[in-house]
């Protein structure tokens, strides 16, 4: 692409330029997505894409096949991935290897690397397209979709696909309150965690006195386990940024920010440049597209603690405070960051809005339920056939989505629980499958939307071990200004702690459920508020396997170490020594082609003789 | 609110700079935070020292001591909690003879864990300087970490700092 020869300065200069864009992209043939989300790229994608790059150079075909490295294409599972299109073909697990076979096949010959192609695990069929995967097909991908249709450094690419055009629109003949009364009549909610509607919050905002205001993007993304935010920021960084610039002309402000986790060095890196490929084009700085409208963004990278993902912690995080709540009101609207009006959004929320704005109020409040609107992100993860990122209308129940996105449980296990919401959130069990994914049906099951988190577990996950797991976390986390948040919180890991080791009592379940009360009753902010929701939800779904833990001092999935045993079953093993060698504890003994043993008092229940056993003579009990 | 006690804002933005950002880019340079550095902050920003160990302590991402040649980074977000992360991590941690979020007296290897590195897909997840391991069971542990330890490293080869 020519660069391009002065900034923008009308609507009209856009438009020439996307045609120019678009005029340029007819000379391609093929083009070529790798995918460079984070599970793709642990798996070596990078170089699958310099292997490609180099025998497209070498073939010649360099100016016809476009090569895209990409944000994350959705099917971690099976990755690397490379789609080609026209065709969108969609090749899986991928290696450097295959790169000279997938240019001279399908972009030269026209035909398939069959051995690339995705089999579903439930139905065994092939699948060419990446459009017909059942994995694909059900969701409803309005913000993921175009991630492999878009190279996130490449402000053309996204231009190409009609990006800013809304933005030029609401510049062009829209007011700030135009655009929040469309915001508000799609019933779009914060989609960071507490569902806040988010033209109630824009209206604040702009109703506000004072004329130096600001909006913050909120891409701090605490959650154990999700990564929606870093999937969008990674593939389509415009999106958001288009969203944002948006938000601070509806409210008024002047400056927007970014705030990004350390831990996400290629979000830092790609919103960087999605800035400055913004600002160079002239869609941000001063006097955006002559409407006189000046907006500029930076970056604020955290230095890493959950709590400063709530709103009024990170903005001390990013005057360069310790990232602590503070008690508000104040609200944010009126004493913010400097102590000027501020607006925080979550990253999903800002990439819904020119989305809202390009389809209409009306077509995307027809997405979704009554009281939640549009579509949700959902990180998919755990003991789960398909593992990745899942956009589906709000209002899809986690049967749905479990089983038909999913494709079920992992090895042919039983499901057991989902757990929503994050730290925050709450487990459910098998009965709740047909709830829909509904702001109000989750938080009324003891759960949370949250930010998208949705870990799937089977059989073999304790439920005491994962309250426990959680409120580890939050102990670490907890800023420890609320007494109730910082000793609660550790009261009830110690709790907790003594059940999975069985050093507990019956009535202490009683005790544990009056503490969470008063943690989530007393604390100050939404970390100590919810930090009983993981231990609430699974003393109220799996009492059963509390007691277990108390009263037989039985661990039934066999997680928590200080209540399991293993045993080597002298009937099946035939003394090969496997077991003996893997031992790091040196607690196998036994002499070759005889039974072997487990010395109990030198094991450390580390597991690795089960793993190693190729006879299932090692049992667990 | 009492005004003026903690909402001590604008001196944190020396020159423009937050004094987290500060603090990143000695980090940076350095790998960590050494005192001589921080007191050198101090004395060019008018900050108290205390408030700068204040920031630095609360971020899990500043260290304060020298971190290890080798960094090893196990993951124990929930995704790979439920995939057994607290076994494999356990494991590392006795072949490296570290404990998690250590480093060995010889200053050859570092352990640290993290909260979900974005590739649940892959859970349990490992990085050994900067490369990403997947499904890794606790058995696995001892031959991905061949290559940092080299093949005779036994239990616990270093005694930890
Ligand atoms: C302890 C804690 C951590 C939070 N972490 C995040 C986060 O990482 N990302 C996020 O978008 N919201 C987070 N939130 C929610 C924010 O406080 C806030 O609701 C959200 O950013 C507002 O944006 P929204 O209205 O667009 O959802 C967190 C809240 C709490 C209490
Ligand atoms: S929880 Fe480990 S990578 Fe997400």
């Amino acid at each position: 692409m020519e660069a391009l020869q002065a900034r923008l300065k009308t609507p009209a200069d856009l438009e020439r330029y996307r045609a120019a864009i678009k005029a340029k992209q007819e000379t391609i043939t093929h083009r070529l997505s790798v995918c460079g989300g984070t599970g793709c790229a642990g798996g070596g994608s990078a170089r699958i894409r310099d292997y490609l790059q180099d025998y497209l150079a070498r073939r010649g075909l360099s100016a016809r096949v476009a090569l895209r490295f990409t944000g994350c294409l959705g099917l971690c599972e099976r990755g690397p991935l490379v789609i080609v299109s026209p065709g969108e073909i969609f090749y899986q697990k991928v290696t450097a290897a295959d790169a000279a076979e997938i240019v001279d096949q399908t972009v030269l010959k026209g035909e398939l690397v069959e051995r690339l192609l995705y089999t579903d695990p439930l139905n065994g069929e092939k699948y060419v397209s990446a459009n017909e995967i059942p994995f694909l097909k059900k969701q409803s991908r309005f913000l993921l979709g175009d991630n492999w249709r878009l190279d996130p450094a490449s402000i053309e690419d996204y231009l190409g696909l009609g990006g800013y055009a809304v933005l030029a629109g609401c510049l062009d003949g829209l007011n700030g309150a135009e655009i929040i009364a469309r915001l508000k009549a799609s019933r779009l909610r914060g989609r960071g965690g507490a569902g806040f509607p988010t033209g109630i919050k824009w209206a604040e905002g702009r109703e506000a006195p004072g004329d130096q205001k600001y909006i913050i993007c909120n891409a701090d993304e605490g959650d154990p386990g999700a990564f929606m935010d870093r999937s969008l920021m990674e593939g389509n960084p415009h999106s958001v940024l288009e969203g944002l610039i948006i938000g601070g002309y509806a409210i008024g402000a002047g400056e927007g920010i970014v705030f990004v986790r350390a831990e996400y060095p290629t979000a830092v890196k790609n919103i960087r440049l999605a800035i400055a490929r913004a600002e160079e084009v002239g869609l941000l700085g001063e006097d955006i597209l002559g409407s006189g409208f000046d907006f500029r963004v930076s970056v604020s990278v955290g230095a890493g603690a959950f709590v400063s993902g709530e709103t009024s912690a990170l903005i001390r995080a990013v005057e360069g405070q310790v990232g602590e709540p503070r008690q508000k009101p104040p609200h944010l609207a009126q004493q913010g960051l400097w102590k000027k009006p501020t607006v925080v959004n979550n990253v999903e929320t800002l990439a819904n809005v020119p989305l809202i704005l390009r389809l209409g109020t009306e077509s995307y409040s027809g997405i979704g339920t009554a009281s939640s609107k549009g579509t949700k992100i959902f990180s998919l993860v755990g003991k789960v056939n398909n593992t990745g990122l899942v956009e589906v209308p709000l209002g899809m129940t986690l049967r749905e989505i479990i089983d038909d996105i999913g494709g079920g449980i992992k090895g042919g296990k039983r499901f057991k629980a989902v757990q929503t919401g994050g730290p925050s959130g709450g487990c459910l069990p098998a009965s709740l499958l047909d709830l829909p994914t509904d702001y109000e049906a989750l938080s009324e099951a003891g759960s949370m939307m949250g930010s998208g988190g949705m870990i799937v577990m089977d059989e073999e996950t304790c439920m005491v071990d994962l309250a426990r797991y959680f409120l580890a976390f939050l102990k670490e986390e907890s800023c420890g200004a609320c007494f109730s948040c910082r000793e609660g919180i550790a009261r009830m890991l110690e709790m907790v702690e003594a059940i999975t080791r069985g050093e507990s009592s019956p009535g202490q379940l009683e005790l544990l459920e009056e503490l969470a009360a008063v943690v989530k009753e007393a604390s100050m902010c939404g970390l100590g508020q919810t930090a009983s929701n993981p231990v609430l939800s699974t003393l109220r779904y799996f009492r059963e396997e509390y007691l277990a833990h108390l009263v037989d001092r039985r661990c039934p999935a066999g997680v928590c170490r200080d209540l399991i045993s293993f045993r080597i079953e002298a009937g099946i093993c035939n003394g090969c020594g496997a077991c003996r060698k893997s031992c790091p504890a040196g607690a196998v003994e036994g002499k070759k082609k005889e039974p072997h043993r487990i010395a109990a008092a030198l094991c450390t229940r580390c597991g690795i003789c089960l793993e190693t056993c190729r006879y299932g003579a090692v049992l667990k009990e | 609110m009492q005004e003026g006690m903690i909402e001590r804002s604008h001196p944190f933005r020396q020159n423009g700079i937050s004094l987290i950002s500060q603090l990143q880019q000695i980090q940076q340079e350095h790998g960590w935070l050494p005192e001589p550095e921080l007191r050198r902050l101090s004395a060019a920003t008018g900050e108290p020292l205390i408030e700068i160990y204040r920031v630095a302590t609360f971020y899990k991402s500043f260290s304060l001591a020298p971190r290890g040649r080798h960094r090893v980074t196990a993951c124990c977000g929930t995704a790979c909690h439920v995939r057994g992360s607290a076994g494999v991590t356990r494991e590392i941690s006795k072949l490296l003879g570290v404990k998690p979020g250590g480093t060995s007296a010889d200053g050859r290897y570092s352990l640290e864990t993290v909260n979900c590195l974005g590739a649940c897909a892959l859970a349990p997840l490992v990085v050994v300087d900067g490369e990403y391991h997947g499904n890794i069971t606790p058995a696995g542990t001892r031959k991905l970490l061949k290559k940092i330890t080299g093949p005779e490293a036994g239990n616990g080869a270093a005694a930890e700092r």
